[in-house]
């Protein structure tokens, strides 16, 4: 499995990082090197053996559906690069 | 009274407690040291209108009676962990600015318990790196220098900040988060004693995530006993963390007596690399000794998937932080990149996580995306988590067959030079070959410091326990610690 800069630049979007044209056969030689440091996953016979979903055997505790720590509005905000009338503001979504 | 950051925590508690010493002396004599460390770059966000308010307020508990073990201890808390108004930035431009409005269970446990922090500490980005030359605020230099040579050598990562803090006598304890060996490697590299615990043991709410189903903190100390105090601080169940066991956390430190007779501990053959340094199994053979010498039984056993821990780690790991950093999006918090005449929310997304992100992070998040991509989950993502069922299988099966504990070397090396340029992402990522096998598996890990490589460098032996069986594990770190009887120093030259 070989990735080229056309896989590497998809990759690239798919994550939502801006990676310059300049900049992506190295991106994808990096990815070339992990990958293939990760083909030897392959050597392994996992036949049977279902996918780790938990490491320690438990259930995952479900709570009472209710408000816990509501009305903070502001403390929500207090970090966004942009807030306006307390709503979250991004530039145009919707054409 | 001179060098009193220099106590252990368990020295420090007993004078306070005897009143001794006060907790404003201890705190002052901390910020002092830190002042005059700056070269090391361990403390990034300094907070000592904050340590002096808590020292006095633990000052007060201490005079009212009882308190508990931490009250009045100084620590460093690594910079992942959200602390109420202070800032906490994963070390990374992406969370430039960020206050946050909460505080994490772990350090509300401490403060509540009336520790005192004397500031944020060095790490690198988002705990991804094993040198901490990650960082958006550059790296940290360790303490410790070669016999007779003056080049920087790096405290070891993620928790780089936090090993270089403990042993420069800054603070008494650092809080560590340890994904794939970032507690562990670090303390290895700077002659402290650092504890990962069993997955679950420690809340992770409040904590900044990179792999959710690996990430743990502990502590990281001068000495097994520390650790024992601090994890029993740190410990607990918390309803915020679905993934939090409800089990009563035992007191650690009373099970630290020393006695290991009759335990039997296992000694992996897989972990006998290729290429590995004499020193390396010198220290290892040395530890075998030392335990046996203890009166533990010494038995040879296999964990034949070892050599996979690595390749399923470098897909789980990015596979779940590509997941987690999703939120870093220049809405909520932090950094937004400036937009150009007509850019959307995709160019918002894209440009604001390109200047934010460092390469590091770029790769491992991307790394993760295209595992998790139609077409390859099965493939990549599917087949690690199998193989991490086998990893997890042959630990169970060593301790079904009557092993109490295992012993390895913590790291393939003493700490490297800064500045190495790898040509390869993969070379730095064997600094974890020992280590992430422990994440994978879930199970409690801690680096103990052994001696000291020709070079006077330190050198760390890593015991593995069961899941739960951390008051064991350290038992039986406190028997080698005694045995190794490590009492070295950084020389002061900074």
């Amino acid at each position: 499995m070989s990735i080229d800069t056309e896989t590497a630049r998809r990759v690239a979007k798919l994550a939502r990082i801006k990676v310059e044209d300049e900049d992506l056969p190295a991106l994808a030689q990096d990815f070339n090197r992990i990958l293939g440091f990760v083909e030897q996953l392959n050597e392994v016979d996992v036949d049977g053996v279902e996918p780790m979903t938990s490491v320690t055997p438990m259930r995952l505790k479900r709570r009472e559906d209710v408000v816990t720590e509501g009305n903070q509005a502001d403390k929500v905000l207090s970090n966004a690069p942009d807030a306006r009338e307390g709503f979250f503001a991004v530039p145009k979504v919707v054409e | 009274m001179s060098d009193l950051n220099k106590l252990t925590i368990a020295e420090a508690r007993d004078k306070l407690r005897a009143g001794d010493i006060s907790s404003v002396e201890l705190t002052g004599a901390c910020l002092s040291a830190a002042d005059a460390a700056k070269e090391l770059n361990a403390v990034v966000h300094p907070t000592p209108d904050l340590a002096m308010e808590q020292a006095k307020q633990a000052d007060d508990r201490l005079k009212s009676g009882y308190a508990p073990d931490m009250c009045g201890i100084p620590l460093g808390i690594k910079d992942l962990f959200c602390t109420q108004g202070v800032a906490s930035q994963a070390a990374s431009g992406i969370l430039n600015g960020f206050k946050p409005e909460y505080e994490s269970t772990v350090t509300t446990k401490l403060f509540d318990s009336g520790a005192v922090m004397i500031g944020k500490l060095n790490m690198d980005e988002f705990a991804m790196g094993s040198s901490n030359e990650t960082s958006v605020y550059g790296n940290v230099v360790n303490p410790w220098r070669k016999a007779d040579d003056d080049t920087a050598l790096t405290p070891g990562g993620s928790s780089g900040g936090s090993s270089a803090a403990v042993a420069a006598d800054i603070c008494l304890g650092a809080t560590g988060t340890d994904t794939g060996g970032s507690i562990r490697q670090p303390a290895a590299f700077t002659g402290i004693t650092g504890l990962k615990p069993t997955y679950g043991r420690v809340s992770r709410w409040g904590i900044v995530a990179f792999a959710s189903s690996l990430d743990q903190a502990g502590p990281m100390a001068k000495s097994v006993r520390d650790c024992a105090i601090m994890l029993k601080a740190m410990s607990g169940h918390d309803p915020k963390d679905s993934t939090s066991a409800e089990f009563d956390v035992p007191d650690f430190e009373a099970m630290l007596t020393g006695d290991i007779k009759g335990q039997t501990i296992g000694i992996p053959k897989e972990y006998r690399m290729d290429g590995m340094p004499d020193e390396i199994e010198a220290l290892w053979a040395k530890g075998r000794e030392m335990l046996e010498d203890a009166g533990a039984k010494i038995v040879d056993i296999s964990l034949p998937h070892t050599k996979y821990a690595l390749p399923a780690y470098y897909v789980i790991a990015p596979a779940e932080a590509s997941s987690n950093l999703a939120r870093y999006d220049g809405v909520r918090y932090g950094h937004r990149a400036k937009l150009a005449q007509g850019d959307g929310i995709t160019e918002m997304y894209e440009k604001t996580r390109a200047e934010g992100f460092g390469d590091e992070v770029k790769r491992r998040v991307m790394i993760g995306t295209y595992v998790l991509s139609a077409g390859f989950y099965d493939a990549y993502y599917n087949r690690a988590r199998r193989v991490r069922a086998l990893i997890k299988k042959d630990f169970d099966d060593a301790f079904d067959a009557g092993v109490d504990a295992i012993l390895t070397p913590a790291t393939p090396s003493s700490a490297f030079a800064l500045g190495q340029e790898f040509d390869d992402p993969v070379q730095m990522y064997l600094n974890d070959v020992f280590t992430v096998t422990v994440n994978l598996a879930g199970l409690p890990g801690i680096s103990v410091p052994a001696g000291l490589d020709g070079q006077g460098l330190p050198l760390g032996l890593q015991l593995i326990g069961k899941p739960w069986d951390e008051g064991g594990l350290m038992n039986v770190a406190q028997a080698l610690e005694d045995r190794a009887g490590f009492i070295s120093k950084p020389e002061k030259w900074w």
